[in-house]
């Protein structure tokens, strides 16, 4: 399954760890989250990289101890019908988290935009579409009304434009 | 009215072009119809019983006499010569093809209109008071806030696939035109003593199989605060909503399942979590929008109309028409004009383009260039003076447009139903139909006095049966169609649910039995007492005696 960063795609490098598996050493791991509260004092010293990935009908706030120590949080759309991860999202980022944030599970190119303004960036995407589709499903829309949302490159915020002098909501940059 | 911008058109005619491409990339088979189908419902595009069928938003129901002739121009040329208007403020269009579509959107497009979020499981177009901006007791027009919340909820990436549909309604005005207790969340405006505005929150009120009304969940909110408070308000709905049961998905179960107290608490919890910065440029588009909803430049009139006067003393049916149809303005020498959609035996809210584009010109020409569609189906000239409504009416009758009857029994609500709906279970226009030639004389009307009869041609209540005085919901039996009749609701300030009499009844047992109802109110009211006070007052007790003792 490829792995999409920055409109391209890359290598993924992570490495999931089932619940009873040792950790490997130094590698960049990704747990689930009842793993990682359990195992935390374990965790909390690991060697690696470490990240977590939760469904999306746990409450993000259940990472908000965890966040500085974070590398990669994970949230899935088991449907692409189901928006509770652009929510997860937008609550980790409000609280803070600047990691990488991947979605993964259906993604169809014309959500892409959506995904990328409430702040993901990141997305292990299927192979049914070339890397053109994606790049294109991107910059969809050129402009949005809403405060907040992280922007690429050429975005704008309708109501930030219009009254001039304001710094956007918030603004803040993409983990890359 | 409110204007579109260069911001506003770009983002049209953007979302006009990712729409043809969607819909290029549907018609070569590039997407299924299943990837399709959620994408074509965030513009708007159902596939029904016979055709395509296409929703267009008319934003808090207002219309420029421009917007209306396109929207006839669009009704002769890609539709039958005809469009519906609804009951959430919009028109429908009931035989489209998909390879039009882009077309008629890049049409609407060139009058600041579109379909975007008229269906889908998100915000869907903002419903207010149709007389915002001239009833006489409004406290202030509900439209620029509307018109804030229109645009933060257009393509909101976080609510954009919510468990279900979303439905604002907001009123500005203590008496409920809007059926904001009806509705996911419904705003209604006070003033505090300082002069200050704010709006009462009410969440989790709606229709459908599962009728609730909404429960208030601030009294009071601050103006500058309604946008992150919105937000708070979906990301908690969005988390926690119900995804397992489409029946049960929508904001009004989660509240019920939750209770009141635990979801006020959640949703205060997301808010104080996240405290926003500042909402300036918030209030300062506020401010931009609400210099396109100045008052008019009215004339200083006096209250006295003398052609008005005359007019009536020589007339009885504009006598009629104008006691009926009319109402105060908030300045004195205008009036409010309610064209009535519904003729006797016609289809509730159906007009013709002809039709439009006369109303187009009265409005051009009477009303500011100004008109709206209400939720019960009719079109409002909002601001007339009374000396110029005789020269309406009589364009008005020409065109079978001068029907009597707001507010009356005949002035009927009815979803599509079956003649057009996939999810029918009975028709419902042919029973609207039967039910206005039974009444057709409006002096019979009159003596029933304000009515509000509603139909839905299934368990969706689209026709509001559940808050109709009269409700009639059609159901399936073995094939058979028949009527549940529900008394008592009302969509107003005093919002209630109606109450099922009994057995239902075929369908051309309905219009009698509706007689014998009313009948049955004639007799019992009290002095100048109306319908649903009459069955407050009474219970459906009497009510039952008669319907079912002649059955
Ligand atoms: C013809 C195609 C239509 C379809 C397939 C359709 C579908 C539905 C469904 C499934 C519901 C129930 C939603 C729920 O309980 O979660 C509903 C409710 C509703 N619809 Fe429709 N509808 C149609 C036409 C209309 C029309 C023409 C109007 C306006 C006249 C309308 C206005 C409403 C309203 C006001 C409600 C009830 C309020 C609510 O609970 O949202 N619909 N519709
Ligand atoms: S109430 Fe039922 S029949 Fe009527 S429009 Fe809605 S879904 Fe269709």
């Amino acid at each position: 399954m490829p792995l999409l960063k920055n409109n391209q795609f890359v290598n993924d490098e992570w490495t999931r760890v089932a619940d009873a598996d040792a950790l490997p050493e130094g590698a960049k791991i990704i747990v689930n989250s009842a793993r990682l509260i359990q195992d935390w004092d374990l965790l909390a010293k690991y060697t690696g990289l470490l990240g977590v990935s939760i469904a999306n009908n746990e409450r993000a706030e259940i990472l908000t101890p965890y966040l500085s120590q974070l590398s990669l949080i994970v949230l899935n759309f088991p449907a692409y019908t189901d928006g509770r991860a652009y929510s997860q999202a937008k609550d980790l980022r409000l609280d803070g988290y600047r990691g990488e944030l991947r979605a993964e599970g259906n993604l169809l190119l014309d959500q892409f935009q959506f995904m990328h303004q409430v702040g993901f960036d990141s997305f292990a995407v299927n192979e049914r579409f070339a890397l053109q589709q994606w790049q294109a499903a991107s910059k969809q829309m050129s402009l949005a009304y809403q405060r907040g949302l992280f922007r690429i490159s050429g975005e704008r915020e309708v109501w930030s434009q219009r009254h001039q002098g304001f710094a956007p909501w918030e603004e803040q940059p993409h983990a890359g | 009215m409110y204007r579109y911008d260069e911001f506003d058109h770009q983002f049209v005619s953007e979302r006009t072009a990712q729409f043809r491409d969607q819909a290029n990339r549907r018609m070569s088979g590039e997407l299924t119809e299943d990837e399709f189908r959620p994408l074509r419902l965030m513009n708007g595009l159902y596939l029904q019983l016979h055709a395509y069928m296409l929703r267009v938003a008319i934003p808090y129901g207002t219309l420029s006499g421009k917007q209306m002739r396109q929207l006839a121009y669009i009704a002769d040329k890609y539709d039958r010569g005809y469009g519906h208007f609804t009951t959430r403020q919009n028109i429908q269009y009931n035989w489209i093809k998909l390879e039009e579509t882009a077309d008629i959107l890049q049409a609407l497009a060139d009058v600041e209109m579109h379909a975007i979020q008229t269906s889908g499981n998100c915000i869907r177009n903002v419903t207010t008071d149709h007389w915002a901006g001239a009833a006489a007791d409004e406290l202030l027009d509900p439209r620029p806030i509307g018109e804030l919340i229109r645009q933060w909820s257009s393509l909101h990436p976080e609510f954009s696939f919510l468990p279900r549909k979303f439905k604002f309604a907001i009123t500005g005005a203590p008496h409920d035109r809007a059926a904001v207790k009806v509705h996911d969340i419904g705003l209604r405006a006070h003033k505090n003593d300082k002069g200050e505005t704010g709006w009462e929150v009410m969440v989790g009120g709606g229709q459908g199989r599962t009728p609730m009304i909404a429960v208030t969940v601030r009294e009071f909110l601050p103006e500058k605060e309604v946008i992150p408070y919105m937000e708070a308000i979906m990301r908690v709905y969005n988390l926690f909503g119900r995804r397992d049961n489409k029946y049960k998905a929508r904001i009004k179960i989660l509240m019920h399942e939750l209770g009141a107290e635990k979801f006020k608490a959640e949703v205060e919890a997301e808010y104080a979590r996240h405290p926003v910065q500042t909402t300036e440029v918030e209030q300062r588009e506020l401010t931009r929008i609400e210099k396109y909803f100045a008052q008019p430049s009215f004339e200083k009139m006096s209250r006295f109309a003398p052609h008005f006067e005359n007019a009536k003393r020589e007339n009885v049916d504009f006598t009629r028409w104008a006691k009926n149809n009319l109402a105060t303005h908030q300045v004195d020498g205008y009036t409010i004009v309610n064209i009535s959609l519904k003729p006797e035996g016609g289809i509730p809210g159906d007009a013709s383009g002809e039709q439009m584009r006369v109303m187009a010109t009265l409005a051009e020409r009477y009303s500011f260039d100004e008109m709206r569609v209400s939720h019960a189906q009719n079109i409002v000239l909002p601001h007339v003076k009374l000396e110029d409504t005789f020269a309406i009416w009589q364009v008005l009758k020409a065109n079978d447009l001068a029907a009597a009857n707001y507010g009356l029994i005949g002035d009927i609500i009815a979803c599509p139903g079956l003649d057009y709906c996939a999810l029918a279970t009975a028709r419902s226009i042919p029973i609207a139909q039967a039910i206005s030639r039974k009444f057709a004389d409006v002096k019979k009307q009159e003596e029933y006095g304000p009515v509000k009869l509603n139909i839905s041609g299934c368990i969706n209540a689209c026709g509001h049966h559940h808050v109709g005085h009269i409700g009639i919901l059609g159901l399936d039996k073995k094939g058979e169609e028949f009527y549940q009749i529900t008394l008592g609701g009302s969509s107003s300030e005093n919002a209630s649910i109606g109450t099922i009499l009994g057995p239902g009844f075929a369908a051309h047992e309905v219009p009698d039995a509706i007689e014998t109802i009313l009948n049955t109110y004639v007799k019992l009211r009290e002095p100048g007492e109306e319908f649903l006070g009459a069955y407050r007052r009474l219970g459906p007790k009497p009510f039952k005696e008669a319907l079912y003792a002649t059955a």
